[in-house]
């Protein structure tokens, strides 16, 4: 079973990275780039469990390490 | 006394504190493997810069799970005093020991400069030998020194008087074009609620001495030694 965790910098802070991206693609004919934000993407491969529990066990992990929660909003998504 | 500095897979500014603290300062030191589990005694830990981890994942995020830190976590309970510099600052911020987090600088490049920094307190073990105010200058080295905390958080670090190092010019004037980083209110270091632990960005370790370019950081270090004799004094 299969969990995905998308993390990404909090919209209150600046993300520098995104705002590098975001010029590059204005420089490269793409005008219409308003922002980018740049993020982390986990796949995790869990043993099976109910869908319930595999989903509180990544929150839980996304908590303690994926994430740091002081600059970080995380989504956890279980692939059946 | 004697100073801990734990080195952690990663760490490279761990012998320079190791040097600092025994030849400079002329104090015990013990170099501390991060799976040890005990601080052998010492009156003062350092977790030195580098890039522990190889800073997977986050800065400082793999190492605060090292086993070490359990030691660090209760010797800063006790009201131990605790130096985080540079990667050990972030490491510090990650296990929660100190308020806020670190993300990339502000213009991306990784910096490396001498730059003057501004003493705010003299009441932590790591600033007790300070003048009040004085302009230090030392060495960063860092891609993610940008210091951000959510803004009741800053309110309440500056209410508390826990911003312990700010960049400024070399007169001590705090302005957007002498932050390197893009810090909020151009913070450098600071400190717990207690006090007694302490993260910056810049490497007092690395301007020890005047061949290194400056002497200022030695200050720093011969600031636990008076905090210890103090502490001893009032026994």
């Amino acid at each position: 079973m299969k969990a995905r965790v998308y993390v990404t910098l909090k919209p209150s802070v600046f993300d520098p990275q995104g705002r590098v991206v975001a010029d590059a693609l204005v420089t490269l004919g793409y005008p219409d780039v308003k922002d980018v934000r740049q993020g982390k993407f986990f796949e995790v491969e869990l043993a099976d469990a109910d869908p319930a529990t595999a989903k509180q066990r990544v929150t839980e992990m996304a908590d303690k390490l994926l994430a740091n929660p002081v600059i970080e909003s995380y989504r956890v998504e279980v692939l059946q | 006394m004697k100073f801990a500095v734990v080195v952690f897979p990663g760490s490279n500014s761990d012998y320079d504190a190791f040097y600092a603290a025994s030849k400079v300062v002329g104090e015990q030191a013990e170099l501390v493997w991060h799976k040890d589990t005990d601080l052998k005694g010492a009156d003062a830990v350092i977790l030195p810069g580098g890039f522990a981890h190889g800073d997977y994942l986050r800065t400082g995020a793999i190492a605060r799970f090292s086993p070490i830190m359990s030691a660090v976590q209760s010797f800063a309970d006790r009201g131990g005093p605790v130096l985080g510099i540079c990667n050990g600052f972030q490491v510090l911020l990650e296990a929660g020991l100190l308020p806020g987090a670190m993300v990339r600088n502000d213009r991306i490049k990784f910096v490396s400069k001498h730059v003057p920094v501004r003493v705010e307190q003299t009441d932590t073990p790591f600033t007790a030998a300070c003048a009040s105010k004085q302009v230090l200058t030392l060495p960063i080295a860092h891609g993610e020194g940008n210091y951000y905390a959510p803004p009741d958080v800053l309110e309440q670090i500056e209410k508390n008087r826990q911003v312990i190092f700010r960049y400024t010019n070399d007169a001590g004037e705090v302005g957007p074009e002498w932050n390197p980083n893009g810090s909020l209110n151009s913070i450098a270091g600071i400190c717990n609620r207690e006090r007694n632990v302490v993260g910056l960005m810049p490497h007092p370790e690395r301007a020890s001495e005047l061949s290194l370019g400056s002497a200022d950081g030695r200050v720093v270090l011969a600031s636990a030694v008076r905090w210890a004799d103090t502490l001893v004094r009032h026994a």
